[in-house]
Order: C-alpha cells, then structure tokens, then sequence
C-alpha cells in the first residue's frame, strides 16, 4: 500500500486546495484496524501474511518428519546460545577445581573445564546440554528420514527440483555442524575426532599437508583449532544453516504442498486445512511436543558423558571411539578399506585406503543425491508440474535404487560400529568386517531387485483388487457342491488410489539415421537413454484402465451365465456378488 | 474354531500370531538348550598344597595336564592349556577367582563367570599348590587394593593412558581381533583388577611393578572404584559404549515416538 503520490503543483502554489486534515477516525474503527494496521502501513507485511495464514496444508503424518527436523534445530539453536553463555573456545591449559571429584587436580584446556562445569556448576547446564546433543541427534535423524519421504513420493519432481537440493546441502551441512559440535569440549573423544579428522585431511593427495597446516594454525593439535571450530560451529555454520532452511521452508509456501493421491485430490488444488487456525495450532502443538519428547529424553538418558572421558590427551585413545551416529557411515567406510590400497608414487605416500573413506565418500553421497531429480527428468523426459504425490510402489525402479542406496549407507554405518557390534553379538570383529566388505558390494544389488520385485508385485495385486475386487474371506458352496470365495467390490474411493497414477512405458528409440540415410549426431546419447529408459519402464505394471475393467464386468457376465444355468438368480457368484 | 476363522483377518492378528510365533519359538529352545554340565567334585576343605595339589588333579589336569606341564591337543600347534609353573598364586585366584577357570568348553577366550566353582578356601589350596611349583606374583595384600587408599582423580589417567584402549573409557569393554575381547571392568574386585594387571590373562599384557607401579595400581583401583560407586550423573548410560548406542536410541526410541506422536497428530481431524 502506498502513503505517497505524485503532486503537479508548482512550488509557488504548493498548498493550494489543501483540505483540513481528516478527522481521526472513530475507536471503533481504530480497535479492528489497531497494531495490524499500523504495523502494514509501515511494513507492507498484510498481504505476504494473509498469503501464508491462508495457505492450505494438506494433512498427514509423514508430512511432519521434515517438522520435526525444524524444531529439533530450533531447539538447537536456543539451548546452544544458552551454553554459549558458559562455554570457553580456549586450548589454553588449567587445572580443574570443579566439583566432579573424580577429575579434580587433573590438568586441562579451559574448553573441557568449562564444559565441565557447564555439565556440574551451572544450574542446568547438564539438561541443557543433553537437550542440545540429543536434539542434534534427533535433528539429523529426521531430517534423514524426511529424505527419504520425499525421495520415495517423487515429492523432489519439477518444480521441486530446487528445493531438493538446497535440502541436500542442508544435510550435509547439518552433520558437518555436528561435527564442530562434536569436537569442541575437548575432552577424550571429540579430541580423538579432530585428530582423525587431522589424519584425514593429511591423506589429500599433494595438498594434505598444506591443508593440515592451514586449518589447525601449525602441527596438530596447537591451539586454535578449538576457536576455529567455536567459530564454524556458532556462526559461519548456523548462519548458513537457518539462511537456507528459511529458503527450504519459503520454497515450500511459495509452491503448494504436494498430496498424496486420493479422490477430488488433483495436480492443481489442495485438500487440507489453512494455515490459520488449524495448522497454526497443530504445528504450534507439534513444536512443544517435540521439545517435549526431547527434554524427556534428555532427562532421562545420558548422552555424551565428557566426564567419563576425561581430557584430551594424543597418547590415550578409547576403545569405542566413534563419532555421533551421522558420520558413522565416513567411519564404517575407512574400517572396510583394505589397507594394501596404499601406494608410493616417486617417493609421495598416495593413502588411498583412507581417502576414499575419508574425504570422498562424504561430498560424494550429497552429490548423488542432490543430482538424482535431473537424472530422472532426464531419463523420464517429463517436463510437467508434479503436486502429487507417488506411492513408492508405482515407481519401482526408483524405490528400488532408493532402497540400495539406504543399504549401502547403513551396511557403512553399522561398519562404523562393528567393535560394539562384535562385543556385544559375541562375534569377530574381522568376521563382521568381511561380512560388511562383502555385503557393501552384493545386498544393494540384491536389495534392489527384491525391493522392485515386490513393488510390482503390489501393482499386481492392486491391479486384480480393481479388476475382481477385494477376496472376501467368506467360501460360498453351490448346490452342485462347487466352491468359491465371493469377492467384494472396491468401494470407489478406495479403487481411485489403486487406478490414478499415469501409465508408464519405455522412451522409444528414435532411427539412429534421418530418412535421407544421414546417421543424425544426437543417435548415441538416445541410445544411452533409451536403455536407461527401459532399465526404469521395461516391465512396468500400468494401472488397470476403463476398458480393461469394462472387459472384466463383461467377462464376468459370461461366466455367471455359464456356471448358473437356471438356478442363476439365486445362486451367489463371484461376479454377482463383487456388483453388490 | 469358526470364531477365529471370522477374526482371522483382524488387524491385531499378524500382532497377535507373531506373539505366538516368538513364544513358542522361545519356549522350545528353552526346553531343549543345553545346560552347562555340572561335574564338579564335591568341594574338600583344603588348605595346604597337598589338597591343591588333589583339587588340580581333579579339576584341571584334563587340559594343564597332571603336574600342571601344559597339555597338548595334538592338533597343530593348538594347546588344551598352557603349563603353569610360575604364573603364581595371583593368576590362580584371579582366573578361579572370577569363574573363568576351569573353562566349561573350549571357547576362544575364557569368560568371567558369575557362579564360581570353588569355594575362596579352596582357590587358596589350589594357588598354593600352583606357586609351589615355581615362584611367581602372589595374591596381593588387602592394603594393596584398598580404593579408599588410592588417588582415583591420577587412577582415571593412568587408566586412559594404559587401558581404557581395550576396556574403554568407562571399563565397559571393548573388542579385540577374531572374537577376542577385553571384558568389562565394572564391579570387579580390587584383588582381582591387581591380580590381571600384575598377571596378564589372556590377551592382556602384563603390567610389572615397574611399569605401573603397586600404589599406581591401587589409583587405578580407586578410579574404578568410582566408576562403580558414582550415580550417574544426566541418567541411564546406554552401557556408556559411546556414540554408538546413543545413535541406536536416537533412531530407535526416539524416531519411535515422534512418528508414533505424527501418526497420532496425523490423524487427529482438524
């Protein structure tokens, strides 16, 4: 709304016809136009308001594992700027006075000591600091299975493709943030990271070393890599972090949300509920139900005992040493890299039995992700708006990739633990480790093709539910002493979700010459995709269409009037029943 | 019979029927598990080298063999068990002690064993009998090993430097190579923690006075002592195995909730 306008008048004339100033309006009017009001007359700030109050949601409870992740960084971000108050990013060195007995007299930096008294001096300190690890914890872990929601509904489709992305770099940035958070107390295990980490850098090839150098400000450990990773892990991070969630969530209320298929629900409207008040109220709920669920936790379990591990020491290691759950994967891969891949080149030690684990894998699986929508755009060709969403079923190939992938990323992270596992399954360590080395080759494979042989077989079964309708579970027995199981028909909004999805079939393959015998240059890259296109839609299961179903009622028919002969009308048959 | 039928397709059935399945499944392998086979001798009260020497021949000699000369298996290089003179009263009583010895079935490591065969007067007889064979570390004294003596605040270091790479920060344990492992620490007794440290059981190196001294070794005592004796501050431990089985929680209990919590929101009607 605009407060100025042009004025034609002169300067000479300027207050010519100026009217009195209108009266001030009524209180009544002043109540209802009242702080809003005044707050849009200066802001502009209704009309974006009124758009997201407005917004409808459409309900579900998958649609809450990306809240959850919301709320988990919030509660991140409010109890991390409460340790902050305490919290000291210093190496430099100090005795421990505090009041955890068992520590006391014992030499350490002022990062571990007054983490310490964070978790024994300051009056909640220890809560609040459970809360903020075990709401990193949750943060990632729901942020992880939000993925793979989206993932498997083909929520990331065109004009999504963005914001899949960005959610990309959100996940890697969110466990690169837990690993700052994870080295800063300085006692034993976070100690025990940065110097795996140092480790790791140092196996980049040429550069290793320089980079070493540069991060840790001179040989390892010296002292500024504490307020270095202070730095990364409260600012640089987190401002990254929120600035990209804000485009992540303003992504989503510009574009609707997508739905799941189900009757009246189209590609171009939304079934839910507006923003205010229903989802301004469930979410709201949601919110302190999560904080809820996370300070109870919190109360309840303890995570991180940095008391237990004392300060860091480069001598000591202990056995257990890992790092928190979302980096076990990194962790996994570098225990299953066999140690002969090392090799010297003109004198240069290459480690390419760490590397690879190390400093590769990491980038490498948010690539793959972040790249995996324009490589179905591309194999697919599908150039159209998706807001609804898939049944992982109807998209076979891809579920099955999707389950792959989550295969070799848990294989590699249940690696990482393969020391707690062999102690406490009472099995070998190197027995588990070749069992992972092995199984990180073969069961994606094997995962994928059971995973997409199921799918079909559900859109199999969906198909024969459409078709001859649901099996009833009761046995009818004919006169003639015959028997057969009366089939109910689906109720139609159940057969809507079972016939709404699109047909699929694979790309054909254009000549790879023109009419004029001339081989056109696009011919080698179409073959490629055509394969890759048949590799996806080759035995694709399409949903049943109308003159199928017509054909089966008809088919019906021909055998009730077969089986029946007279008696027809009294008899109960499948068909006559499934049309009841 | 025909009211089950009808409920066979209950939503609670597959719930119910899996129930059924483990329980049975549990109960049958309870019956027919094999239970430790109990052939030990009655116990003798035994005090001088001569009834150890007669609980040995009863109760060890099978695999140490008669004159405590190690034994063979005949198959490679492979042992029955190792020959014992020297390893002294300490290693006696700390593997009687703790139930490891004598070992029930050949295993790749022997394990601590709650229920103890023999009786404290009889690992006595038996340690004797064993130290007169040739000299070795004796049972520390009750001094020795007393936490209340000991500085645990210095113990808790000399116990990151030297052990916690095998038994882990807390004493919970960890792995070792091929199935080996070092075991919890967690409410052992004083004695016994001296008796391995001076020892060296299994896979574990010795720890001579030397390198850690007999007062260094009573901080180690006091430390895990109060490891034992501490609440635990922040709530349940998770066996304080690290981050391991704070992710399996994490993923388990509470993803479990806040997808049990959605479901719920999720369905509420608005």
């Amino acid at each position: 709304m605009s407060t100025t306008s042009h004025d034609p008048r002169p300067a000479d004339a300027l207050r010519d016809g100026d009217t009195a100033r209108h009266a001030a309006p009524s209180t009544a009017v002043r109540k209802v136009g009242g702080f809003a009001g005044w707050v849009d007359d200066r802001t502009g700030a209704a009309k974006p308001v009124g758009y997201l109050m407005k917004k409808v949601f459409p309900d579900h409870w998958s649609f809450m594992l990306g809240e959850i992740a919301m709320y988990s960084m919030i509660i991140c971000l409010v109890t991390g700027a409460f340790l902050t108050f305490w919290f000291v990013p210093s190496a430099g060195h100090t005795v421990y006075d505090g009041s955890y007995v068992p520590l006391r007299g014992v030499g350490m930096s002022e990062a571990y000591a007054s983490s310490l008294n964070i978790s024994f001096d300051i009056k909640g300190g220890l809560i609040i600091r459970q809360i903020h690890h075990w709401a990193a914890l949750m943060f990632v872990v729901a942020l992880v299975v939000h993925m793979f929601r989206v993932f498997f509904t083909g929520a990331f489709r065109k004009p999504r493709e963005i914001n899949w992305v960005i959610g990309s770099v959100l996940a890697l940035l969110a466990i690169v943030e837990g690993f700052a958070g994870y080295s800063l107390p300085d006692d034993l295990l976070s100690g025990t990271g940065i110097r795996a980490m140092a480790g790791f850098v140092q196996t980049a090839p040429v550069i290793g070393t320089y980079l070493v150098y540069g991060i840790f400000g001179g040989p390892f450990p010296g002292e500024m890599i504490i307020p270095r990773l202070y730095s990364a892990h409260v600012l640089l991070i987190p401002a990254i972090l929120v600035g990209l969630f804000i485009a992540h969530v303003g992504l989503v209320a510009l574009q609707k949300h997508t739905q799941y298929p189900g009757p009246g629900r189209t590609n171009n409207n939304v079934v839910g509920y507006p923003v205010m008040p229903v989802y301004a109220a469930k979410a709201g709920g949601f919110f302190f139900i999560v904080f809820g669920v996370i300070a109870l936790i919190s109360a309840l379990v303890q995570i991180n005992p940095i008391w237990g591990y004392g300060p860091y020491d480069p001598s000591p290691v202990t056995a257990g040493s890992q790092p928190d759950w979302y980096m076990g994967f990194a962790d996994g891969a570098l225990r299953l890299l066999p140690g002969w891949l090392e090799f010297t080149v003109f004198g240069y030690t290459i480690s390419a039995n760490i590397f690879p684990g190390a400093l590769i894998l990491l980038p490498l699986v948010y690539i793959v992700l972040g790249v995996y929508p324009f490589l179905e755009r591309w194999v697919t060709g599908d150039d159209r708006e998706h807001h609804l969403l898939q049944r992982p079923r109807n998209a076979p190939v891809r579920t099955g990739i999707g389950m792959a992938g989550i295969t070799a990323y848990t294989i590699l992270m249940f690696a990482g633990g393969n020391d707690i596992l062999a102690i406490k399954l009472g099995m070998s360590i190197n027995d588990l480790t070749w069992f992972f080395r092995i199984g990180f080759f073969v069961l994606p494979p094997l995962v994928f093709w059971v995973t997409k042989r199921v799918c079909l077989s559900l859109q199999r079964r969906d198909r024969e539910q459409v078709l001859h309708g649901r099996e009833s579970g009761t046995i009818i027995r004919t006169p003639d002493g015959r028997f057969f199981e009366r089939h109910e028909a689906e109720l139609p909004e159940d057969q809507w979700i079972l016939v709404q999805h699109e047909a699929v079939a694979p790309l054909e393959l254009e000549p790879a010459v023109d009419e004029h015998g001339v081989a056109r240059p696009a011919a080698r890259g179409d073959r490629l995709r055509a394969a890759v296109s048949r590799f996806y839609f080759r035995d694709a299961v399409n949903p049943v269409t109308p003159a199928e179903l017509a054909a089966a009622h008809h088919h019906g028919e021909e055998t009730e009037a077969i089986e029946g002969g007279e008696p027809a009308e009294q008899l109960e048959s499948p068909e006559a029943a499934s049309r009841r | 019979m025909n009211a089950l039928a009808a409920r066979r397709r209950h939503p609670a059935a597959i719930a119910i029927l899996l129930m059924i399945g483990l329980f049975l499944t549990g109960a049958a392998y309870a019956a027919v598990a094999p239970k430790p086979a109990d052939a030990t001798t009655k116990a003798l009260p035994a005090q001088s080298v001569e009834e150890g020497k007669s609980l040995f021949r009863a109760n060890c000699a099978s695999c140490h063999g008669l004159n405590a000369e190690g034994r063979a298996t005949g198959n490679g290089d492979k042992i029955a068990g190792p020959p014992l003179a020297g390893v002294g009263a300490a290693a006696v009583d700390f593997q009687v002690g703790t139930g490891r010895m004598p070992m029930t079935a050949p295993g790749i490591q022997a394990a601590r064993a709650d229920d103890v065969v023999f009786t404290q007067e009889q690992i006595d007889a038996l340690a004797a009998y064993v130290a007169s064979l040739a000299p070795g570390p004796a049972v520390p004294s009750e001094e020795a090993v007393d936490p209340t003596k000991g500085n645990p605040a210095f113990g808790g270091e000399l116990f990151r430097v030297n052990c916690a790479m095998c038994h882990n920060f807390a004493g919970s344990g960890g792995a070792l190579t091929r199935g080996k492992y070092a075991p919890s620490l967690r409410d052992v007794s004083g004695k016994h923690i001296y008796e391995a440290m001076q020892t060296g059981p299994q896979s574990m190196p010795v720890f001579s006075d030397t390198n850690i001294t007999p007062e260094n070794k009573r901080d180690i005592i006091a430390f895990l002592d109060t490891l034992d004796s501490q609440e635990n501050p922040g709530g349940m431990t998770l066996g304080s195995l690290g981050p391991v089985t704070e992710g399996l929680f994490a993923w388990v209990f509470g993803l479990g909730i806040f997808i049990a919590i959605a479901i719920w929101l999720g369905a509420k009607a608005a």
